[in-house]
């Protein structure tokens, strides 16, 4: 899903360079920092909401840094632990299905804009991984791989309330990702184009913010996003009173933690999705691009548009950041759903709404112009 | 570098689609049936048929291989004997092989430059705005049919199960 046709008539090797540095901080930013910090972030905001002290127990000489040595601690235990794999069960497909539950949860964030372009010392930086026409819909495409690590690891460990948890996760994916698609074809009418780059730029006015063009799909797509995640309230796949831990029961160890770390990864792809598509990505409201640029004209125009540059990635992170705050305030809110209330929510409630909310969006669109 | 993924994504969709039919565990040859789409799209994004890739992944190995994948855990099918051996399997899966390559040999054959060349795409093909005008205008008609016999599917699948439940 590359685009090889205009590879020729660019200059290949500060190509190369900035697309270098984009997959480097990406993958640094998503498994340096998301992952390890996110268990720790949970922790203390569950005992915020909770009203308890948290996680503030390990120590180093005393030390306990708010807690985050956990992080520490946590990565040690895991790494050492007993890698066990049940008796009965598939080798294989029980060594695989961590891998497969972790890669695309790493790069779906391939096409997420995290900038915007800049033009620094005549060369063309695009802050974006992979600038693809599709857009949404390879993320879709990932998400959907995404879903046999899960299924397969259900399968694999022999172990009846495993296959249980990976039989939910299939059906509940598969009901989702129809109303999760359909939510979002509002948001390609409002702005003509799949293109996650060019939906970015055209929120740079703040009232053409995807959340007050497509409130509705907003609200729906969290949800559908929400039951993507697997997370609570749409945890019935790793419900702990009915199946022990759903899926991953019978891991343990390093391969345990790569689900765990596929689940954050998802959480902060969700959240980028959420920026990019209805929160207006790296835009910051009312201050464009050239205002910011201009503002910092004094360092001359290429440092000035590093500097806009280091703004927008910022913002932008800094909006993932609280998105996945919300998220995690969702998850220690809300009491699980059943099995049964899962599905009829998904398509009984949520796929009608979709489908109204595009023809709506239609009929807007069709007026308006 | 374009030969050598496609060589790559041709040797795993092979790998796939042989390994899907001489597996005897329904849930391995369903999985090998996964890889050899997932390659398949491989080879529709070098084609610049991006948009086909994205669905085939959504639609293919996305949605219809997990409904599979979920009926056959449902149903918990283990390991099976099957009831042809794996070399009457070998066997078939050679003999249809070879006939089409004879098949393709022989046309090749008879009437040489009949064989469609290969052509420049045009400007933007592949890409989801060029699809969807083809879709809503040229091809309208068939898109249309094709989704009412979709639906007519739905329904008659969920009348069929309605009198059991």
């Amino acid at each position: 899903m590359f685009d090889y046709t205009y590879l020729p008539e660019m200059n290949l090797i500060p190509y190369l360079a900035e697309m270098m540095v984009k997959i480097v901080f990406i993958f640094s930013m998503n498994m340096g920092v998301f992952a390890p910090l996110l268990g720790w972030v949970e922790r203390k905001q569950s005992a915020l909401m909770q009203d308890r002290i948290g996680a503030n127990r390990a120590d180093i000489f005393g030390f306990t840094v708010f807690g985050l040595l956990h992080t520490l601690t946590d990565a040690i235990k895991l790494l050492t632990k007993e890698d066990f794999i049940p008796r009965g069960a598939d080798r294989t497909l029980h060594y695989l299905a961590p891998f497969i539950a972790v890669v695309p949860a790493l790069v779906a964030f391939a096409v997420i804009p995290f900038g915007g372009q800049y033009e620094l010392w005549g060369h063309k930086a695009n802050l974006v991984i992979a600038d693809l026409d599709v857009g949404m819909l390879y993320i879709f495409a990932v998400a959907s791989v995404g879903t046999y690590g899960a299924v397969i690891a259900g399968w694999a460990s022999n172990n009846n309330w495993s296959l249980l948890g990976g039989i939910r996760v299939g059906a509940q994916m598969l009901s989702y990702e129809v109303a999760m698609g359909l939510t979002l074809v509002g948001i390609f009418m409002v702005y003509g184009t799949l293109r996650m780059t060019e939906i970015g730029a055209a929120q740079e006015n703040f009232f053409h913010w995807g959340i007050f063009l497509q409130p509705v799909g907003f609200f729906l797509f969290i949800a559908c996003a929400l039951a993507e995640n697997k997370r609570t309230p749409f945890d019935i796949p790793e419900a702990e009173s009915e199946l022990i831990a759903g899926y991953f029961t019978e891991y343990s160890g390093l391969k345990f933690a790569m689900f765990w770390m596929a689940e954050f990864l998802e959480m902060v792809t969700i959240s980028a999705v959420l920026v990019a598509l209805f929160f207006g990505g790296w835009q910051i409201p009312f201050v464009s691009h050239q205002m910011l640029a201009d503002f910092f004209g004094f360092l001359g125009p290429n440092l000035a548009q590093v500097v806009t540059m280091l703004i927008h990635v910022g913002v932008f992170w800094a909006k993932v950041c609280l998105w996945i705050f919300i998220l995690m305030l969702i998850r220690w809110t809300l009491p699980r759903f059943r099995y049964d209330q899962v599905m009829k929510l998904g398509w009984k409630i949520i796929l009608p709404l979709a489908l109204i909310n595009i023809a709506v969006t239609g009929a807007v669109i069709l007026l308006v112009r | 570098m374009q030969l050598l993924m496609f060589y790559g994504f041709g040797f795993f969709a092979l790998f796939g689609a042989i390994g899907m039919v001489m597996s005897r565990q329904p849930v391995m040859s369903a999985l090998l049936l996964i890889v050899n789409m997932f390659c398949l799209a491989g080879l529709y994004a070098q084609l610049d048929a991006h948009v086909i890739a994205a669905l085939q992944l959504i639609v293919y190995a996305g949605a219809v291989m997990v409904l599979v994948l979920f009926v056959i855990m449902l149903l918990n099918l283990r390991e099976k004997q099957g009831i042809v051996s794996k070399h009457q399997v070998a066997l078939q899966a050679v003999g249809i092989s070879a006939l089409g390559f004879f098949v393709t040999a022989i046309i090749a054959r008879l009437e040489p430059g009949k064989l469609p060349a290969a052509k420049e795409p045009a400007e933007g093909f592949g890409t989801m705005a060029a699809v969807g005008k083809l879709l809503f205008t040229d091809y309208l008609l068939p898109f249309e049919i094709a989704s009412v016999l979709l639906l007519a599917a739905m329904v008659g699948a969920v009348i069929l199960a309605k009198s059991k439940v």
